[in-house]
């Protein structure tokens, strides 16, 4: 009998360690998030695997890109550190399920904000920090120069998971035109495919075409077509529940356009705290107290400035210097003529 | 303590345990999507899908369901699971004999062949056959025409596709064959145990299957005709065929890969299985008078069957799953349309892949079932 007082106990011991763990993930303690994210040490950031200019690694394992700038910002913001990060490359299809599930805090990865995916899967959406559109890239040697001179029966590579593949069948159909759609699970067999010639157009986000055209055999082969077929916000995203690690990763994206507009760098960030703008004095932390609202110093968001920038030199660093998209075009700040207009920090 | 009780009282324990750890998961699974507002259940399935698949079986555009979605996935991986076996089982067969060959450089190109194939990793050479196929393989407009109507090109193959007339008939007239082949076959059985005579029975299958279909076409009315792929031009440098019958190049690479790469285990299965019938059978076989064929029909593999075929439902169970692999070469099986596209779109990740499994545990245990049954049959009978 006593052997099965033995197993009996063991069982007990068990089934207890599991209610102590279901307890534990039920507390849902105000920003839990950020309370691991300070007691891990890192930021852990989901990204692409691998889009020049977004998200990219280079040899030695270094990220770098608008994208994996806004998981530096937060990280710089909460942990002091811009590289306080931990980075995990996801594909189109993961990417979510990774963020949902935990195993990242950020999704930081050319994704569209869609109402859909807003509302419906436990997700929300922060901010934009590119305005793109998706476009389509062909060879110059196929004289095509417009969607309009596309025909029945054109065959098409993307990738699967995205809006592309929606919006490409929504065009496709208003055009009437009868298409053959090639979806890849990763983008790099994207690229190989189109560029072998096993389809006529490659189809994604503009940014992407312009990116991915750097990676082809011979570039200058391939021309990416003026039209926009839609419209793609990319932004990052968070968990939903956590509203405040969503304000903390919005405002910390969001201090970065706005110091581009008071021309605050990461070279003259400290020297502007002695500026007259009231407005200037706030985003480096010698005025009012911003960050009390998160949880955080009155520093954070010239960390971010100091040790990532503003937005204009992540993109002229990532985006513009790499000749990948020189001109800025709609992410331009509203003061200039584009569309990027965040809520005041104050 | 009686003997029962001690027998039952661990089996019970380890069942409640087992309850216990699935309540558990799924109990936590709720409370974590209740925490993020994620709702459970399998309505989306009605929704329309919205995107469009390469290559489907059955009529499939984006304004049909996640269901039909999903029904276009499996198809497709029933597809190519299908052509994999059936391609497999006969290079495997061949390769298998070739192995036991008195022939040096044919048992050694056999042998060369499965310590190759079986000794790279899959995905490698799905990767392998599609990038070099695509490399290899002419443009539409620079393709050479292959008796004339077939094109094998960088978008595909083509060939000319059938249009049948009155096929309901032609079908009919087959049905017809087989039956009377199966009573030819008995009557034969029956004239050999009793009077000793053999029938050529293979021969008059073979005559009423052509004899039979052929008298339709002359007198039933049934006609075939066919419709040829006719280049099209989308652009100055950019051509495809249109008409006829196209299969994507993500098909035949990852059916030959599959195929190949199944093969050599199927080979190794084969080459055991007549390795372990005893030399003695055959000599014995031959002392009565039987001819070779006779022999390797009627007393080698018989024998050999009943080794071969366990090990080769692994091997098909085995193919079948690996071709989910289909996912990295855009072939759209039930992974990359359902697990993939429609999971993505969706976001119903548990739903979507709790169904994604049980349909590959249900085809699997169909095969297995099925194999099983076929192993009982060809199996020794006591009497």
């Amino acid at each position: 009998m006593f052997k099965y007082l033995k197993q009996l106990t063991s069982l007990v011991a068990v089934v207890a360690v599991m209610l102590a763990f279901t307890t534990e993930t039920m507390a849902a303690k105000k920003s839990k998030t950020l309370k691991n994210t300070q007691k891990k040490g890192f930021v852990r950031c989901g990204v692409s695997q691998g889009l020049p200019g977004f998200s990219n690694a280079d040899a030695s394992g270094n990220w770098t890109g608008v994208d994996v700038d806004v998981c530096r910002a937060v990280a710089a913001a909460v942990l002091g550190d811009a590289n306080k990060v931990k980075f995990t490359p996801l594909s189109a299809k993961e990417r979510f399920t990774a963020l949902t599930s935990g195993e990242i805090d950020i999704l930081s990865r050319n994704t569209t904000w869609t109402l859909s995916r807003d509302a419906d899967i436990g997700l929300t959406f922060v901010g934009v920090n590119f305005y793109d559109g998706q476009g389509f890239m062909v060879r110059k040697s196929s004289g095509i120069t417009s969607t309009s001179q596309f025909k029945n029966g054109i065959s098409a590579c993307t990738n699967i998971g995205t809006t592309t593949e929606l919006n490409m069948r929504d065009f496709f159909n208003s055009k009437g035109i009868s298409y053959e759609p090639v979806a890849f699970e990763k983008a790099d067999e994207v690229v190989a495919a189109y560029d072998s010639g096993r389809c006529d157009t490659y189809t994604t986000d503009k940014s992407g075409l312009a990116a991915q055209r750097t990676k082809m055999q011979n570039p200058d082969e391939h021309i990416v077509l003026p039209e926009t077929i839609s419209k793609e916000p990319l932004g990052p995203v968070v968990r939903q529940g956590d509203s405040v690690w969503e304000d903390i990763v919005r405002w910390s994206l969001n201090v970065m356009i706005e110091a581009e507009e008071y021309g605050i760098t990461s070279s003259n960030a400290d020297s502007m705290k002695t500026s007259e703008n009231p407005a200037i004095k706030r985003l480096v932390g010698a005025e009012g107290e911003l960050g009390a609202a998160f949880g955080l110093d009155n520093d954070w968001s010239l960390r971010i400035i100091k040790q990532v920038g503003n937005y204009g030199e992540s993109y002229k660093r990532n985006i513009a210097d790499t000749g990948i998209l020189p001109d800025r075009g709609p992410n331009q700040l509203w003061t200039k003529g584009g569309i990027l207009y965040v809520p005041p920090a104050r | 303590m009686n003997v029962k009780v001690k027998k039952i009282v661990p089996q019970l324990i380890t069942l409640v345990v087992v309850i216990l750890i699935f309540g558990f998961f799924t109990y936590n699974a709720q409370i974590n999507m209740d925490n993020r507002g994620i709702e459970f259940g399998y309505g989306f399935l009605k929704q329309e899908s919205s995107f469009d698949v390469q290559f489907s079986l059955i009529e499939y555009d984006g304004s049909h369901s996640y269901a039909r979605a999903y029904l276009v996935g499996l198809l497709n991986t029933l597809l190519v699971a299908f052509l994999g076996i059936i391609i497999s089982t006969i290079i495997g067969v061949v390769v298998g004999i070739a192995r036991l060959s008195p022939n040096y450089l044919i048992e050694r190109s056999a042998a060369f062949y499965v310590e190759f194939f079986r000794n790279i990793p899959l995905l490698l050479q799905i990767f392998f056959w599609y990038f070099a196929a695509l490399r290899a393989l002419p443009l539409p407009q620079d393709s050479e025409a292959m008796f004339g109507v077939f094109y094998l090109t960088i978008k595909g193959f083509f060939m000319p596709r059938f249009i049948w007339e009155n096929l309901d008939v032609l079908f009919y007239s087959i049905i017809a064959v087989i039956i009377s082949i199966i009573l030819i076959r008995n009557y034969a059985k029956k004239l050999q145990e009793n009077e000793g005579k053999q029938l050529p029975v293979f021969s008059i299958s073979i005559g009423l299957f052509i004899v039979l279909p052929l008298l339709t076409f002359l007198f039933a009315g049934v006609s075939l005709s066919f419709e040829l792929p006719v280049l099209h031009q989308l652009s100055t440098t950019s051509f495809v065929y249109k008409g006829g019958l196209g299969i994507p190049p993500e098909l035949i690479a990852l059916t030959l890969a599959l195929a190949l790469y199944t093969a050599t285990f199927i080979a190794e299965c084969v080459r055991a299985g007549i390795q372990g019938i005893s030399k003695g059978q055959k000599e014995a076989a031959a002392s009565i008078g039987l001819t070779p064929n006779q022999v390797l029909k009627l007393v080698i593999m018989p024998q050999a069957l009943r080794i071969i075929i366990p090990p080769t439902t692994n091997q098909y169970l085995n193919l079948t799953k690996n071709s989910s692999l289909a996912a990295a070469i855009a072939y759209p099986d039930l992974v990359l349309v359902f697990a993939g596209t429609a999971l993505m779109q969706t976001g119903r990740a548990i739903e979507i892949v709790s169904i994604t499994m049980f349909t590959y545990l249900s085809i699997s245990l169909s095969i297995s079932l099925l194999m099983n049954w076929y192993n009982k049959k060809i199996a020794i009978k006591e009497k």
